[in-house]
């Protein structure tokens, strides 16, 4: 032993006092967790916002939005945005969701807040990786905001940014210069925060967890952290490369993406022999598993709050921990089932399809043991409960649609339409943001220490339930009819008698998204307003809940705690005469 | 729905003060607590491992992708600079074994303490220089190559030796960072801070010898 | 609460499924060999997710509704049998499905994309960029002239970049905005574009193929009815993507032959 190992845990763990140190640039992982949902949260306002500008656009072209023509005279001249105007909020609105939403609520923010608590521990492995993590992550938020104030607006080639489209610069197109610049580079320091964040979830799981808390004893949520940072560590370790050989292209002239003889706004392309296919092959090794990294979070959230709600324990916890480590394993096979009609060989089409299938086994095998977990129970139907069913229901719904999408033959005729919008909307965007907002719901007390109120939560469950199987169940419908997505208009006979479809949609949308601003309402009140928070306000048994309401800085008050049971002991009789035992109860007879 | 719906009545965890769990943090079993930042390195190196990866087989796509690849011969600096990254290791590994007999020494030997002390850390600045030497070398093995009129975007071989000297250089940049700072931090506490940041650094430090040596031979077979 | 929810959950259930079974938004139909068997595969999958989704939904509100009684003699019930059957049906259940879907899908497949073109095949030339389809006939001496890219010039209609001053075989090749072809004879595509990715979407011959500039693409079909059907961007390609489209004229063989003649006549 050294003999200043003793010493070692407790200096580096002085709650800091200066207002910048404390909220600003803070080592603290609760601070750094408040600090990524709050991120969050502007994105999903900001992506929110396009979705709506998008669907007004799409049902009613000719409808002018003053403040959009306000705000962006050339993109929407009198308001109604230019078809290259669309395309750009189109990509901002995928960009903006899917790497500042999808992979931050769930993951980064919650991830930050829950894990080391959850494994009973002070802090992350590396407080200053995480911090640095999170203001890499807000730097990549403001370069990709800015590309909304370069001259000529965000790219418009979509958030999955095709080569040559993406790498030839300016002549493709509006957007496809600078703001395609700031995209790759917004993306990039992305990855290296995500990085940063995985390395530390993984250290932190692997390293941190106190006397007791075996993996076996880890709360499900901490177990989907866990498997989610090493998807995320190898997923962006390869958007990483991705984005650079991206911006060399761009910038240093080369082609790794860019093939000879394009010839584009009448000038040939001085590159030679790049292939876009590359470009593909790297770009969906990252996002075929950046699908899970957006969905596992949340089934390991939903998995964590059911059971309490449900007041007995969660069935067949190690099939589920298992079913996370298969998809997360398979998940890095299925790349190409994005590529089947891309030009690929298609010889690899079916090598690619059979494993895509075989992770909807293990993904049934989630569902049905959550489903399964609340026979028979007794239910407590508090708003995280809501969301728990109906993430079940929008996981069913959007995983069904992957059995058309998995296989070549019929992805023939519906890639590409929107078909596809609706089956990743309900699976990975709906599921995921339940899972999100059962999240916020249950820990709110624990994060604020104020409880939200029930009845504008209950009112945002039920409106957005609604709400999203109005928007996206019609999707499939379209999807079936041909319905080309990433079109801004409209205009051909074919597609025109689907217009009505598409008002719905938009309707449904637009009071969906009002909905949200209960939510957001919910938040802004009761963080202020709400009634004060017990330690204990669900009578859940994972760590959080053995601490104060919110934590002290180092989580537990200079005190390690003794783990001595699982986290599922629900729907027993405990020696207090409740009916369940936290993680830190004492073990009669040990 | 009131403040405390479900009011918690399991009460009196189990609590141990730090001071005393200080020595028996052990996660789950009673086996030794691992090192956080031995663990981080290796997850590091896990990632880079996969970058890399990932740039070796866009290189061998793009290579078979179309005829266009023009090879070239290699600086002959680069096998010097091979060299100096290796004698680096060895510095390094030598710095490691001195300074982490400091710390127990400290209890009788004082002397011989110092001693190792003060060798540990001549053989860091060695590894410092040596490290630093590999760089300015990689940046001359790059000028040899704009002699030659070879530029990142003349031609995809030569894009890709930039792209990967780059790489590599970079990380080696982040090594030598992390050895100043272990300097600096062993500096201020003539010695008795302790070595697990040193031992995860030359982790990673060998790490990049072997990813060098990785990438030299990839570039010679393929460039 | 949660027999509310049970009913919500229901009636969107069945009013989605109502949707699919009443073909209210459906296929247009569809005219090519390759097509029938896809729409096949498309009803077997719809019928074996059909049940899963009905099954899914149906238990979940069923089991939040008898959640929902709370009176105090009820105990907790444990879902009879555990895990183990659960998990057991998963994997004979959808592995069955996926072993199925798998094995006869991957011939539907095979059969549009893998299939070698048929000799008599009439070969076609397609180009795309930005916005538009460019469809090369080879014209009498059944050879297509080369390209050359540098010698591509819109404003004089040379889309391909022929060279028909040095190059005998670009003479007579015929370049139509329109993809005409002759009813039930095969059609030997070959895709490639000039500046960005496009795809070659045609709804009623369930075929859908990307561009991707540098290769060529080949890609194969056989029309069995004479009409009018779009042709259809599907690869994000920019601004003016949503109105990049052209047609596919299949007519009878009569009057195919009538319309190279015009064509070359020009």
């Amino acid at each position: 032993m050294h003999d200043v190992s003793a010493t070692q845990v407790t200096d580096e763990h002085k709650a800091p006092t200066g207002f910048i140190r404390k909220y600003v640039f803070s080592l603290d992982h609760k601070v750094i967790g408040k600090q990524y949902f709050g991120l969050a949260l502007v994105a999903v306002f900001v992506g929110m916002v396009l979705s709506w500008l998008l669907r007004i656009h799409l049902a009613y072209p000719t409808w002018p939005i003053p403040l959009l023509g306000k705000f962006s005279a050339a993109g929407a001249p009198g308001g109604v945005m230019t078809p290259e105007y669309y395309l750009s909020l189109l990509t901002m609105h995928g960009t903006l969701m899917v790497f500042f939403v999808l992979t931050n609520a769930p993951f980064a923010a919650f991830g930050n807040y829950f894990l080391p608590i959850q494994i009973g521990a002070e802090d992350m492995a590396f407080p200053r990786f995480n911090m640095m993590s999170f203001w890499t992550t807000f730097a990549a938020f403001v370069v990709m905001m800015a590309s909304f104030f370069v001259a000529d607006g965000p790219p418009i080639s979509g958030w999955t940014a095709y080569a040559p489209l993406s790498a030839v610069g300016g002549d493709a197109g509006p957007g496809l210069a600078m703001g395609q610049n700031l995209w790759a580079i917004s993306i990039a320091l992305f990855c290296v925060a995500s990085l940063l964040g995985a390395l530390n979830f993984i250290a932190t799981t692997l390293d941190l967890r106190t006397k007791g808390m075996s993996l076996a004893r880890m709360p499900y949520s901490t177990w989907a952290w866990f498997v989610t940072s090493v998807i995320a560590l190898l997923a962006f370790a390869v958007l990483l490369p991705a984005c650079i050989l991206l911006i060399l292209d761009r910038v240093g002239g080369t082609s790794f993406f860019i093939p000879a003889g394009l010839i584009l706004s009448d000038k040939l392309q001085p590159h030679s022999g790049g292939s876009p296919l590359l470009w593909q092959h790297l770009f969906w090794f990252f996002g075929h598993p950046e699908v899970y990294i957006a969905i596992l979070p949340s089934i390991g959230i939903i998995a964590t709050i059911l059971p309490v709600f449900v007041r007995k324990p969660l069935l067949g916890p190690r099939a589920l921990i298992g079913s996370m480590v298969a998809i997360a394993f398979l998940s890095y096979m299925v790349w190409g089932h994005h590529m089947f009609v891309s030009g690929m060989n298609p010889f690899s089409a079916n090598l690619f399809s059979v494993p895509t299938l075989i992770i909807t086994i293990p993904a049934t095998i989630l569902t049905l043991l959550l489903t399964a977990s609340i026979y028979g129970g007794r239910m407590r139907f508090d708003t995280p409960a809501l969301f728990c069913l109906g993430f079940i229901s929008v996981f069913i719904s959007g995983g069904i649609s992957g059995f058309y999408l998995a296989q070549p033959s019929l992805d023939t005729y519906l890639h590409a339409t929107y078909f596809v919008v609706a089956h990743f909307h309900f699976v990975m965007a709906v599921a995921s943001l339940f899972g999100v907002f059962a999240g916020t719901y249950f820990w709110f007390p624990k994060m604020f220490g104020r409880m939200m109120n029930e009845t504008l939560g209950k009112v945002h469950f039920w409106l957005t339930f609604l709400g999203v199987y109005c928007v996206f169940m019609p999707m499939h419908y379209l999807g079936l009819v041909g319905n080309v997505r990433r079109y801004s208009a409209f205009v051909d006979d074919y597609l025109a008698p689907l217009i009505p479809v598409h008002k719905f949609i938009t309707i449904a949308a637009l009071l969906t998204g009002a909905a949200q601003l209960i939510f957001f309402w919910n938040l802004i009140w009761s963080r202020f307003r709400g009634p004060v928070a017990s330690v204990n306000p669900w009578q859940a048994t994972s760590l959080e809940w053995s601490t104060t309401s919110p934590p002290p800085f180092d989580n537990f008050g200079a005190h390690h705690p003794v783990v001595q049971n699982g986290p599922n002991e629900y729907g027993v009789e405990a020696p207090d005469g409740t009916d369940y035992v936290m993680q830190m109860a004492p073990r009669e007879g040990v | 729905m009131g403040i405390d719906i479900h009011p918690a009545v399991n009460s009196g965890p189990p609590l141990i003060p730090r001071e005393l769990s200080a020595g028996l943090g052990s996660p789950g079993s009673g086996l030794a607590k691992p090192e956080r930042s031995e663990t981080g390195v290796w997850i590091g190196i896990f990632a880079i491992v996969m970058s890399f990866a990932a740039f070796t087989s866009a290189m061998i796509v793009r290579q078979g992708v179309t005829p266009d690849w023009r090879h070239f011969a290699l600086p002959p600096i680069l096998y010097v600079n091979t060299l100096t990254l290796l004698v680096s290791s060895i510095t390094l590994a030598w710095a490691n074994r001195q300074l982490a007999s400091v710390g127990p020494q400290l209890l009788g030997a004082r002397d011989r303490a110092r001693q190792s002390y003060s060798d540990g850390m001549n053989w860091l600045y060695g590894t410092l220089a040596l490290g630093v030497l590999f760089v300015v070398g990689q940046v001359l093995a790059w000028r040899s190559l704009v002699s030659q009129g070879l530029f990142l975007s003349t031609n995809p071989s030569s894009s890709f030796f930039y792209v990967f000297t780059g790489m590599h250089g970079l990380h080696v940049l982040g090594g030598i960072a992390g050895l100043v700072y272990m300097i600096c931090k062993l500096a201020r506490t003539n010695g008795t801070a302790r070595t697990t940041g040193l031992r995860a650094m030359s982790v990673y430090w060998h790490f990049m010898d072997g990813l060098w040596i990785y990438l030299l031979v990839l570039l010679m077979v393929r460039t | 609460m949660g027999k509310a929810f049970a009913v919500v959950l229901t009636l969107i259930t069945l009013i989605s499924i109502a949707l699919f079974v009443m073909h209210t938004w459906w296929l247009p139909p569809d005219i090519s060999t390759t097509g029938p068997a896809v729409d096949h595969q498309l009803e077997e999958t719809l019928i074996g997710t059909g049940v899963l989704f009905l099954a899914g939904q149906l238990m979940l509100g069923c089991f939040a509704w008898m959640a929902s009684d709370k009176t105090p003699a009820k105990k907790n019930r444990a879902f009879p049998g555990g895990a183990t059957p659960l998990v057991t049906a998963a994997i004979l259940l959808v592995g069955i499905e996926i072993f199925t879907l798998t094995f006869v899908g991957s011939k539907v497949w095979g059969a549009i994309y893998l299939a070698p073109a048929d000799p008599g095949a009439l070969k076609i030339d397609v180009q795309a960029e930005q916005f538009a389809f460019y469809f090369r006939y080879p014209g009498p001496d059944g050879k297509f002239g080369a390209v050359h890219p540098e010698k591509i010039d819109d404003g004089s209609g040379n889309y391909f970049g022929l060279d028909p001053a040095n190059d005998v075989a670009a003479r007579d090749d015929i370049v139509a905005a329109s993809l005409v072809v002759p009813v039930n004879h095969p059609v030997a595509l070959t895709l490639h574009s000039k500046d960005v990715g496009h795809s070659f979407y045609v709804r009623e011959l369930r075929v859908q193929q990307d561009f991707v500039p540098g290769l060529d693409i080949p890609l194969n079909f056989t029309a069995t009815q004479t009409g009018k059907y779009e042709i259809v961007c599907t690869q994000l390609c920019g601004l003016g993507h949503y109105n990049m489209k052209a047609y596919l004229e299949v007519m009878s063989e009569a009057d195919f032959e009538q319309w190279l003649k015009a064509q070359a006549g020009q």
